[in-house]
């Protein structure tokens, strides 16, 4: 069977079409590449030595961003590719078994190719599916909701070569599952009206000129505006929704006042590489919600008088991307984007959608920038900061969605509005992620000062051990802090709220959070690319009964290393739901702690398994006892 | 100090080449001094058979090639207060681990079979023979292993420098010179 | 008025725009490093210049310096944490110093030696990296690979010939080759090269050369790396 094998002439038709179609722009290398793994399968060597002729770029630089992420392949990988997602709610849900199901199927190994080349079954970190999972994405096309039936029609339709577009419209049903709406997902608004309310709040349009910048430099309309836009996200004290809580109003007063160099222009990027395993409100923001945030993007580009804008959408939800760009194409047509916005002379700002690949750490602000200039997702060297020097060396502001969203609002109801919502040091409301034990999983947004045992309450969690707020880098809150708050003072979070039974071990979370930041480790620096590795070696251990105390206290030490020696802050964050479930849920590891002494660091009597099988020995000396009661 | 009841110390050659100890015996005429203070227990030089089990201390030369090795660092482990590794291969496997990147079932399809001039070659399977590891692993992958002299060999210098560290009750430490990895 | 900073106690002049390295490298204060190189754009990965600045860890090849800064390298800590990123880097790759060509003047050995790294201590991953000899002149041997990428650096920014580059991600990280084989042969890489001077460990090596200098001759030999960096190469 040639399914993988495109002929060379069609291959370099559809590398042409799609390199020309992204303006020859090395900068646009990862939607190139994804654009061409849609049309062939996979990046062929021969899709790459045309790249090379027609982008004049070096293999190396193509083969190093192809390299990195996760959702290019440079190995044939079927036809149909599929990958579970993994994180500790969909196995919960019981999505190991749905994935051997599927195998067995379809007669193909997990992690292989079917030997007809027709289909591969993997898996992959967290879909923004876990309200609704066990879920998986086949070629990268999000399902949700799986079920054993489910799986067995997958099956079928793949066994029948069906094409993904013929598939039955239900499967790919999302919903958006929100439970609790408050000021931001019940706001009446109106697109263009959050713009409107901005500029009309300009005090005396011209007057107060003689310090400000205005939209475009050196334009003199619309000089009042801008200010008084961020003035009010100041006002309202608005703060990053990605969980850093970075006060959103300093950050565009920075990008605003940079320096722009001739031919540079501010950009505005909305980081929808909503990554972090639990979390999946950017998908119901960007399902529902778009021209909320597309306004709120607006309202930053006209704060800060910027003229281009990105969305960085991760590539779990492409499957959202025709539906943004025809809120895109309605807002161009409605003169919401595009030149002189709303008959504003000088408003000239438009939005580009860049699709991610499968890499957590593009969440990260710098690497995500790295990556929208097509390049490998490292974050990097700081300072310079992106306000200054940012997308393609100009002066960028990136938020979260939900940020966005926040700021349109703001703009609409004004920032002392909004600063009486919520607390005194977090203002407004927060969307939670909703998911694992409990009746009612989905989006619940809250005012700021909510309590852990609040939401608990309404989304019907019973008999709750913990819960991991923000997600694996965020932190795991036991029974005895129910009381606590969601808020910068107490209990930050980028939203998602991951809850766990007493049913549950507490080890096994913070393992398979161990195996998801070792598996997005960028590999830049090396206490996070080797220390990850050893430390999801040394859970491993644990988990196959073989640690002792040594092992223990070895896990702490590179805890400790990775917080201190890591380049950016998945690495410091790497060890955090090891630190805060031995912490808070000890007796979790010292069940594992199955040995009193050290322990080899493999099982030494599969280490003789190939020795006893080539000379057909099975003798007592042919064994040795271990301690070690697991994989090699 | 002579006063004082003499260290046991105990030696071995596992996966190695005997180089370690032959830099041991480098330390020529301080052996003198040494052995004011030590007593050999089992060793190449003592010929002694099994540990006692009240030995001070154990050096181990050579990494875990086979199972055999395996059973004689375990020994050693058991008896030895302090378990020292000396020389490369005993603290990262050394020349025999570079073996490691090759499957074992090719190298002795290859030895046995393969290898031109070989007919109706066997793998040997008597049970007296001991079985080879998939890897070849340094020893602190196997047992607690407290000190480590680096060098292949190390010379007899940093041999007696790590050592009388030890018995003046010093954490043993190699200046520039001493301290090499080949 | 000249700007100054504190390093371990010592005061430290720098102009404006330099990183706490350059300073101290100029003040004569070996801070160790791998992937730093005083001719490339600093890297900032292998994180073994980390110091700290007022009580934060940060690396001070990427780091510029500020007047007033309070830097502290040389302690207890930092060493140990620095040793324990050479070690990680030991047990990633396959290093075997008796058979390396490099062995003496290698960078990653002498700062080990520096750290007083006695053993490895983690437990090894034994990778299975093939080694590229299809050049005339050149060997890769990718087992010794830190990923430091300074012939990343130098074949790009130097020779301008982008023969090297970094591919895969996380532990999977790897130095690839300009040639649709893969191959060092097929690319137009030269001894004369920059990037062929720059390895600091053995990955890249000239053919038909090694061991040419006797043990007890050879760089790291004669002084340690602290002595041999700060006197400038």
């Amino acid at each position: 069977m040639a399914l993988n094998t495109m002929h060379a002439e069609a291959v370099a038709g559809v590398v042409d079409r799609v390199v020309s179609r992204y303006r020859r722009d090395p900068a646009n290398m990862v939607q190139i590449l994804r654009e061409i793994q849609e049309s062939c399968d996979w990046i062929s060597p021969e899709a790459i030595d045309r790249l090379q002729s027609t982008l004049g770029v070096p293999r190396t630089k193509i083969e190093g961003v192809a390299g990195f992420y996760s959702f290019f392949y440079t190995e044939p990988r079927g036809k149909y590719r599929v990958l579970f997602s993994d994180n500790i709610t969909d196995r919960m849900l019981g999505n190991r078994a749905l994935m051997e199901r599927l195998c067995n199927n379809l007669w193909v190994e997990r992690g292989k190719v079917s030997e007809d080349g027709l289909v591969s079954v993997g898996k992959t970190a967290c879909t923004g599916m876990c309200d609704q999972g066990p879920a998986l994405l086949v070629n990268n096309t999000a399902i949700a909701g799986l079920t054993a039936e489910r799986i067995d029609e997958i099956a079928e339709l793949i066994r029948n070569k069906q094409p993904l577009s013929e598939w039955p419209a239900a499967f790919f049903k999302v919903e958006d599952n929100i439970r609790r709406a408050d000021i931001l997902l019940n706001a009446d608004f109106k697109p263009g009206e959050a713009l409107l309310a901005g500029r009309a709040r300009a005090p005396d349009e011209g007057l107060m000129a003689s310090n400000m910048r205005s939209w475009r430099e050196g334009l003199p309309s619309g000089m009042g505006g801008p200010i008084a836009v961020l003035d009010e996200i100041k006002r309202a004290g608005l703060r990053g929704r990605g969980g850093a809580g970075f006060t959103t109003g300093l950050k565009w007063e920075a990008c605003r006042n940079a320096q722009l160099k001739s031919g540079y222009q501010r950009i505005v990027v909305c980081n929808a590489d909503e990554g972090e395993p639990g979390t999946f409100k950017d998908r119901v923001l960007l399902s529902s919600y778009a021209d909320l945030v597309f306004e709120g993007m607006t309202v930053a580009a006209y704060a800060v008088g910027a003229t281009k804008g990105f969305i960085y959408l991760r590539g779990e939800y492409r499957y959202l991307l025709d539906h943004l760009n025809a809120v895109l194409i309605r807002r161009r047509r409605e003169n919401l984007l595009g030149e002189n916005i709303l008959g504003i002379p000088g408003a000239d700002f438009d939005i580009e959608i860049h699709v991610g690949a499968g890499a957590y750490v593009c969440g990260e602000e710098s690497a995500l920038i790295e990556s929208l200039e097509g390049k490998r997702g490292t974050p990097r060297n700081r300072p310079p900061f992106p306000v200054t020097n940012g997308y393609l060396d100009q002066p960028t502001i990136v938020n979260n969605v939900e940020t966005f969203a926040a700021a349109a609002i703001i703009a609409l109801k004004g920032g002392d509005w909004y600063a009486g919502i919520g607390t005194k040091h977090s203002a407004g409301t927060k969307l939670l992620s909703v998911s694992g034990d409990c009746e009612r999983p989905g989006i619940y947004e809250y005012p700021f000062g909510v309590s852990i045992r609040q939401v608990l309450a309404d989304c019907g969690a019973q008999d709750t051990q913990a819960v991991q707020v923000s997600g694996p880098s965020g932190i795991c809150v036991a029974e005895a802090e129910f009381d606590r708050i969601i808020g910068f003072e107490d209990i930050p979070t980028a939203g998602a709220f991951t809850i766990f039974n007493k049913s549950r071990d507490m080890f096994e979370v913070a393992r398979n959070y161990v195996h998801f930041f070792q598996h997005e480790s960028c590999g830049f620096c090396t206490p996070c690319r080797v220390g990850t590795s050893l430390l999801k070696n040394l859970m491993d251990k644990l988990h196959y009964g073989a640690g002792s105390p040594y092992d223990f206290s070895e896990i702490e030490k590179l805890n400790q290393l990775l917080q201190s020696m890591s380049h950016c802050g998945l690495g410091h964050t790497a060890c955090n739901p090891v630190l805060d479930t031995i912490a808070k849920f000890r007796p979790a590891y010292e069940k594992r702690m199955n040995q009193k002494d050290f322990t080899p660091a493999f099982d030494l009597d599969r280490a003789l398994s190939a020795a006893r099988q080539m000379t057909g020995r099975d003798d007592p000396n042919a064994h040795l006892s271990t301690e070690h009661g697991g994989a090699a | 100090m002579s006063e004082k009841k003499k260290l046991k110390v105990a030696t071995t050659s596992l996966a190695g080449c005997f180089g370690c100890h032959m830099s041991f015996l480098d330390i020529d005429e301080r052996l003198f001094t040494l052995l004011e203070h030590i007593e050999f227990d089992r060793s190449p030089l003592t010929d002694i058979k099994t540990c006692s089990p009240d030995c001070d201390i154990g050096i181990i030369e050579g990494g875990l090639c086979n199972a055999e090795n395996v059973h004689v660092l375990r020994e050693f482990r058991q008896n030895c207060r302090i378990l020292i590794a000396m020389g490369a291969c005993a603290i990262n496997g050394g020349l025999p681990a570079q073996r490691n990147h090759l499957p074992l079932t090719t190298i002795l399809e290859e030895v046995y079979h393969t290898s031109p001039g070989l007919a109706n070659g066997m793998i040997p399977n008597d049970p007296e023979l001991p079985l080879p590891l998939n890897q070849v692993h340094p020893i602190h992958e196997v047992v607690k292993v407290d000190y480590f002299i680096p060098g292949c060999p190390p010379s007899g210098d940093a041999i007696w420098k790590v050592l009388t560290d030890l018995l003046a009750g010093r954490e043993p430490s190699l200046q520039h010179g001493l301290m090499h990895y080949d | 008025m000249s700007l100054t900073f504190t390093l371990d106690g010592k005061t430290i002049p720098f102009v404006d725009g330099e990183t706490i390295i350059q300073a101290a490298g100029k003040a004569g204060v070996f801070i160790p490093h791998l992937c730093y190189h005083p001719e490339f754009k600093p890297h900032g990965s292998c994180k073994l210049c980390t110091v700290k600045v007022n009580g934060r860890h940060t690396a001070s090849c990427t780091m510029r310096a500020m007047p007033g800064m309070v830097v502290e390298s040389d302690t207890e800590e930092i060493n140990a944490e620095r040793r324990a990123l050479t070690q990680m880097l030991f047990v990633e790759g396959n290093h075997f110093c008796p058979s390396c060509e490099k062995s003496g003047n290698c960078q990653l050995q002498a700062t080990a030696y520096h750290l007083g790294m006695m053993s490895p201590h983690y437990d090894h991953f034994f990778p299975n990296r093939p080694v590229d000899a299809t050049h005339p002149d050149v060997l890769l041997d990718f087992n010794r690979c830190i990923l430091c990428s300074l012939c990343v650096r130098a074949s790009r920014d130097v020779d301008g010939k982008n023969v090297f580059a970094l591919s895969g991600r996380g532990i999977k990280t790897h130095l690839i080759v300009n040639a649709k084989s893969g191959k060092l042969g097929d690319t137009n890489f030269a001894l004369a090269d920059k990037a062929a001077q720059v390895c600091p460990v053995g990955v890249i090596l000239k053919k038909r050369q090694g061991f040419a200098v006797p043990i007890g001759e050879r760089k790291y030999d004669k002084a340690p790396i602290s002595e041999a960096v700060t006197e400038g190469k």
